[in-house]
C-alpha cells in the first residue's frame, strides 16, 4: 500500500519516468533510424512533462492576474519548456533531413544494411 | 553605459547576427573575408574581457538592464575568459583556411551554407561559456551542439551522415539530462542564476533530488565531455567530419564539456557537497583512467589517422576528467591548463591532417609514407604537436603534464601518476609510428607533384603549432590564470 500512496501523490512524475525510460529504451535498442528519432522524441517529453509537474502549486490558478485568485501555478517552467520544445523540434527537424541523406546514400535507413553497404564499400 | 561595458553580450551577439549575414552573402567568396572578420573581432572581445578579468576581477553583465535572478546575467571570471579565448581563437586561427577547405572536403550543396553553421557553432560554444543562467547554458549548448551535427554531415565520404546521426542521438540525450538535472535544482530552489542557485544549493544538500541533480548533470556532461565509456561519438564523428571541424571541434567541443562540468561540480553545487557527499572522484578518477589508458591503446591500431588522434581525444579528456577528479588545486590547476594546452596541439594536429588532405584526398597511414621531405613545414607541425601530446619538455604537453601529476601526487594517488606517465609512453609509439612513415619510409612512386599546402592552410598549422611551444616556455599566462580560476572557483593552494 506503500507504494501505490506513493504512486498516487506523485503520479505525473512517475508517468514521466516510465516515459523516460520507454524512450530511452527505443533509442537504444531499435536499429530503424526513424524509430530512435521517435524513442528520442518520447525521452524529451518526458522531461517536458516532468518540468510541468513541478510548476504546478496545490490550488494554484492559471498564472493570470485576477483579483479573486490568490495562489498561482508558478509559470516559469511552462516558459522554460516552450524554449525547450522549441530545440527538439529543430532537434527532430535536423535529425530527419539526416535520415533522409542517409536514405540517398545508403539506400537504407537499417542499421545493419548500412554498416553491411558500408563493409562492401571497403572491399 | 559605453561599448566596453557591453562586451560580454557582443561576445555572443557578433557572431549569432554575423552567421544569418553570411546566409544573405551567398557565395563563399563573398562571405569568406566576413566570417574571417567576424572571428578575430569576437577574438579580440574575448582577450578584451580576460584583460578586464585579469586586472579587475569577476564582471557581471545584466542582459538587457533586468536586475540578476529576475534577468539572465552573463559573469565572467578567469576560468570562463580563458574558454572564451581559447574557442574564439581557435575560431580566429581556423577560419583564414575554410575558403579551401570547403572546396575539398565540404560535400557541394553544403558549401554556400558551411560558414553559417560554423558562426553558429561558435555563438553557442561562446554562449555556454559566458552565461550564468543554467537553462541559458542549457540553450546555447543546444545551439552549438545542433551546428556540430550538421558541419559533421557535410563530410564527403557517406558515413559522415551516419557520424552525424549518432552524434546527434548521443548529444541530444546527453543534453537532456543535463536539463533534467537542471529541472531539478530549479525544483529545489526556485532559481536559475548559477549564483544563486549555490547559495540555496548549500542549505538543500542532503536531500535527494539535488543528489539526483548532479548525478544527471555528471553523466549529461559527460557524454558532451566524451568521458569513456561515453565517447562512442567522437572517433567517427571527428575521422568523416571536414577536417577544418575536426580540428575546431577537436579544440573546443569536448573542452566545452569539461567547461560545464568544472563550472557545476565547483561554482554551483560547490566542492565540499560535489566530493564529500556525492564522492564524484570515485567516478571521475577510474573513468579518467580507463578513458586514459583505452583511448592511447586503441589510437596505436588505427590506419586512419584523423580516427588515432579522435582515440587520442579520448585519452586526454581522461586526464582531464581525472584532474577534475582529484579535487584539490593541482588538479583543477591541471584540468584547466590541460583544456587550453590540448586545444592548441590537437588544433595543431587536425589542421596537419586538413593540408594532407589537401593535397592527398585522404589521411591513412600509407599516405604519410615519404611526406617528411615533399611536405616538410606540415611534418614538422606534426612532429612539434606530436612531441607536445607526448608530454617533452619546451612544450605545452609537458606542463600539463607536469600539473597532472604533481596534482595526483599532491592528493596521494601515486597509482593515478603511474597511469598518466604510462598513457603518455604509449603516445610515443602512435606518434612514432607517423614519424616513421613520414621521415623513414620511401615516398611512394608517382606522388611528384605531392608539394606543401596552400599558405592560407600552412599558416593557421604553423600558428597554431607554434603556440604549442611559445606557451610550453612562457607558462606564466596559462599557469596564471589557471591559478586565478581556481582561486575564484574556492579550491586554495
Amino acid at each position: 500500500m506503500d507504494i501505490l500512496a506513493a504512486v498516487d501523490a506523485h503520479a505525473v512524475q512517475w508517468g514521466a519516468i516510465v516515459l523516460l525510460m520507454i524512450g530511452l529504451y527505443i533509442v537504444m535498442t531499435r536499429h530503424n533510424l526513424i524509430k530512435k528519432v521517435v524513442g528520442l522524441n518520447i525521452f524529451q517529453t518526458a522531461v517536458f512533462l516532468f518540468y510541468i509537474s513541478v510548476a504546478w502549486v496545490r490550488e494554484g490558478t492559471a498564472p493570470i492576474v485576477d483579483e479573486d485568485a490568490e495562489l498561482y501555478s508558478n509559470p516559469l517552467p511552462h516558459v522554460l519548456i516552450l524554449t525547450a520544445i522549441v530545440v527538439s523540434v529543430a532537434t527532430m527537424a535536423l535529425a530527419l533531413a539526416l535520415i533522409v541523406r542517409i536514405r540517398e546514400s545508403y539506400g537504407s535507413i537499417e542499421e545493419d544494411e548500412m554498416a553491411r553497404v558500408d563493409e562492401s564499400g571497403r572491399r | 553605459m559605453t561599448l566596453v561595458d557591453q562586451l560580454p553580450a557582443l561576445q555572443v551577439a557578433v557572431p549569432l547576427i554575423g552567421a544569418p549575414l553570411c546566409a544573405l552573402l551567398g557565395r563563399p567568396r563573398l562571405a569568406w573575408p566576413f566570417a574571417v572578420a567576424v572571428a578575430w573581432i569576437t577574438f579580440a572581445i574575448a582577450i578584451a574581457l580576460l584583460a578586464r578579468v585579469l586586472a579587475g576581477g569577476p564582471i557581471h553583465y545584466t542582459m538587457g538592464g533586468w536586475p540578476p535572478v529576475l534577468g539572465i546575467e552573463y559573469v565572467i571570471d578567469p576560468l570562463n575568459a580563458l574558454v572564451l579565448v581559447l574557442v574564439s581563437g581557435m575560431a580566429a586561427v581556423i577560419m583564414p583556411a575554410v575558403r579551401l577547405g570547403i572546396d575539398v572536403e565540404v560535400v557541394h550543396r553544403a558549401r554556400h551554407l558551411f560558414l553559417t553553421v560554423a558562426l553558429l557553432a561558435l555563438a553557442g560554444m561562446l554562449g555556454i561559456a559566458i552565461t550564468g543562467d543554467v537553462f541559458n547554458l542549457y540553450v546555447f549548448l543546444e545551439i552549438s551542439s545542433l551546428a556540430s551535427y550538421a558541419l559533421v554531415a557535410m563530410g564527403v565520404d557517406r558515413r559522415a551522415t551516419r557520424a552525424a546521426f549518432n552524434y546527434l542521438i548521443l548529444g541530444t540525450i546527453g543534453a537532456t539530462f543535463i536539463l533534467i538535472g537542471v529541472g531539478l535544482a530549479y525544483m529545489m530552489t526556485g532559481t536559475l542564476n548559477m549564483g544563486d542557485m549555490a547559495t540555496r544549493l548549500a542549505g538543500a544538500a542532503d536531500t535527494a533530488p539535488v543528489q539526483a541533480a548532479l548525478a544527471f548533470i555528471l553523466v549529461g556532461a559527460g557524454i558532451k565531455f566524451a568521458i569513456f565509456p561515453a565517447h562512442a561519438w567522437m572517433p567517427n564523428a571527428y575521422t568523416y567530419a571536414p577536417s577544418l571541424v575536426s580540428a575546431f571541434f577537436g579544440a573546443t567541443a569536448t573542452k566545452i564539456g569539461a567547461y560545464i562540468l568544472i563550472r557545476f561540480v565547483y561554482s554551483v553545487f560547490g566542492a565540499d557537497f560535489s566530493f564529500d557527499v556525492m564522492k564524484i572522484d570515485w567516478v571521475l578518477v577510474p573513468l579518467g583512467l580507463a578513458g586514459a589508458v583505452f583511448g592511447s591503446i586503441v589510437a596505436v591500431w588505427q590506419d586512419d589517422l584523423r580516427r588515432m588522434l579522435a582515440y587520442s581525444s579520448v585519452a586526454q579528456v581522461g586526464y582531464i576528467a581525472a584532474a577534475i577528479g582529484y579535487g584539490n588545486h593541482d588538479g583543477l590547476v591541471a584540468a584547466i591548463i590541460h583544456v587550453f594546452n590540448h586545444g592548441l596541439m590537437k588544433g595543431a594536429l587536425f589542421l596537419v591532417m586538413a593540408c594532407v588532405i589537401f593535397r592527398l584526398g585522404k589521411a591513412d597511414m600509407a599516405s604519410f609514407r615519404g611526406l617528411g621531405r615533399r611536405m616538410p613545414v606540415t611534418m614538422g607541425c606534426f612532429v612539434a604537436a606530436g612531441l607536445s601530446m607526448i608530454g617533452v619538455p619546451a612544450t605545452v604537453g609537458f606542463i600539463s603534464k607536469w600539473y597532472l601529476v604533481t596534482g595526483a601526487i599532491e592528493a596521494g594517488l601515486w597509482p593515478v601518476a603511474v597511469v598518466i606517465v604510462a598513457s603518455s609512453l604509449i603516445a610515443v609509439i602512435y606518434i612514432w609510428r607517423v614519424v616513421e612513415a613520414a621521415y623513414f619510409t620511401e615516398p611512394p612512386p608517382g606522388g611528384d607533384a605531392v608539394a606543401e599546402a596552400p599558405a592560407t592552410l600552412l599558416a593557421p598549422t604553423v600558428v597554431l603549432t607554434a603556440l604549442c611551444i611559445v606557451f610550453g616556455l612562457a607558462t606564466g599566462l596559462t599557469v596564471g590564470v589557471a591559478g586565478e580560476a581556481a582561486g575564484v572557483l574556492g579550491v586554495a593552494p
